[in-house]
């Protein structure tokens, strides 16, 4: 199945708020929290931005790098954890807002942090199966993080979008493998405003081993070694998950340096290994190979292969990098944070 | 805004869908259905802005509508596209950074939402480039 990315987008907020602002007011030592994570600073949604905004701007970074006919996109899934609707899609207005609308199939997807992964995998199906001529599979959030909880430290917003296609490919999807449990690491109950996780268990049954058995998994299908990639990406709830993570796999920093986002951005949730896939991609040359493998609380993982083609140095310009999005931010103390993101009832 | 008075404009409201006159090459938002200049004689296209212009002239909104308190104080300006026609719309930037001739580009973000259990209105509004 010939199936890759045919263009990708990302988003990601002005405002960011450092890791010792937080911990400041809670009273925690900063210096422990930033050794623990890895994590220095997150990205904060501005008033007026939340899910759908962050997912139609990447959407039309997407569009606009590879200059797609949006009419030629026959499927969009948006995946987030805190779409604005209960119920009604996220992606019809995203369909309706870069132009694809209205012959196509759109849907929202739902599983943590990697259900932008699983819209990738969603969008690999309808195209390989001649379904649609092309797919376009976005990872999106304004995560939550209770005051005070753990989460508030890493808990950010971003989107990245991935147009899937069987022509025209900056990367070539190789292979895909899944691993999937029912493992209640973390959850949000309906109408809840903010998650709950299970602390440490999130860790060892969760995360570990989930990405561990797919990226493992897929290493096993497809004969590959750590060594056989140039860049590797994990979900980044954290720095020191991924880089554990790739240690105990066998991957090198130099492969995860490029990919590790986490530590100025934070965890943008269902954005988070595409994230840093797009980082990759926006360095990445032809030939290069690619590792990614995404996790959802819940629990699952997603590993992908991707191989990088020439193609990629004629639309790598054609949308900002996502160091230029990271560049030049707005720092705000915490009760602007509180005021963005609604924490503060009017 | 009532939720069908929003669904029908809410192709201009994304993605600044005006229209044109091909006969004396007028530029219209929001859209207008008849050339003020051409009249009947006028052919009149949907058109796509572009997205891009300059700030004219700016206010800072420091008492609003209710609908507006979680935005104030906010930039309210009026955008002279580059095709030509002006809109009014929020600037998003520090309030420092808007002035006059300011170059701008359209941005999707919230417009407002009815309450918390209504909907929520997205469209166009502005940031520096």
């Amino acid at each position: 199945m010939n199936v890759g990315i045919v263009s990708y987008g990302a988003y990601i907020p002005r405002y960011r708020i450092r890791v010792d602002e937080i911990a400041k007011v809670w009273g925690a030592n900063a210096n422990s929290i930033i050794d623990g994570l890895m994590v220095f600073e997150k990205s904060v949604p501005d008033i007026d931005e939340d899910t759908i905004t962050i997912a139609v701007e990447a959407a039309r970074h997407a569009i606009n790098r590879a200059n797609i006919d949006p009419e030629k996109i026959g499927a969009i899934y948006t995946g987030s954890e805190s779409h604005p609707y209960a119920v009604k899609p996220s992606s019809t207005v995203v369909a309706e807002a870069v132009g694809a609308t209205p012959n196509l199939t759109v849907a929202d997807f739902e599983f943590a942090c990697k259900a932008g992964t699983a819209g990738i995998q969603a969008c690999m199906g309808m195209v390989g199966s001649g379904m649609t001529e092309l797919g376009m599979a976005i990872g999106s959030d304004v995560s939550q993080g209770a005051p005070g909880d753990a989460l508030e430290y890493t808990a950010a917003a971003g989107g990245v979008a991935y147009i899937i296609g069987n022509k025209n490919l900056v990367a070539n999807i190789e292979a895909t493998y899944s691993y999937t449990t029912d493992t209640p690491d973390f959850w949000r109950r309906e109408g809840m405003p903010y998650p709950e996780h299970g602390g440490r268990f999130t860790g060892e049954p969760g995360y570990f081993k989930h990405v561990a058995s797919a990226a493992q998994g897929l290493m096993d299908k497809m004969n590959t070694r750590p060594s056989d990639y140039n860049y590797a990406v994990f979900h980044q709830p954290n720095g020191k998950f991924p880089t554990r993570m790739a240690k105990m796999l066998g991957f090198q920093n130099e492969q995860i340096k490029q990919g590790l986002v986490v530590t100025h951005l934070g965890n943008t949730y269902s954005g988070s290994c595409m994230m840093g896939l797009a980082a990759i991609l926006d360095i990445a040359k032809a030939g290069d190979r690619i590792f990614m493998t995404s996790f959802g609380s819940g629990a699952g993982s997603d590993a992908f292969s991707f191989k990088v083609t020439d193609r990629i140095e004629e639309i790598r310009n054609g949308a900002p990098s996502v160091e230029k999005l990271l560049a030049d931010p707005v720092y705000i103390n915490y009760a602007t944070y509180a005021r963005h993101k609604g924490k503060i009832k009017l | 805004m009532s939720v069908p008075r929003f669904w029908r404009r809410l192709k201009n409201l994304y993605n600044l869908i005006g229209t044109h006159c091909e006969k004396c090459g007028g530029y219209f938002y929001p859209p207008r259905n008849m050339c003020p200049k051409c009249r009947r004689n006028g052919i009149v296209n949907p058109f796509k802005f572009n997205g891009y212009g300059e700030v004219v002239t700016y206010t800072i909104v420091h008492t609003s509508a209710k609908d507006y308190s979680k935005l104030t104080p906010y930039i309210l300006a009026i955008i002279k596209l580059d095709e030509g026609p002006r809109l009014t719309s929020q600037v998003i930037c520090d309030h420092s950074d808007i002035h006059i001739g300011l170059r701008v580009k359209a941005a999707f973000r919230k417009l407002g939402e009815e309450s918390d259990k209504g909907m929520i209105y997205y469209g166009t509004k502005f940031v520096p480039i």
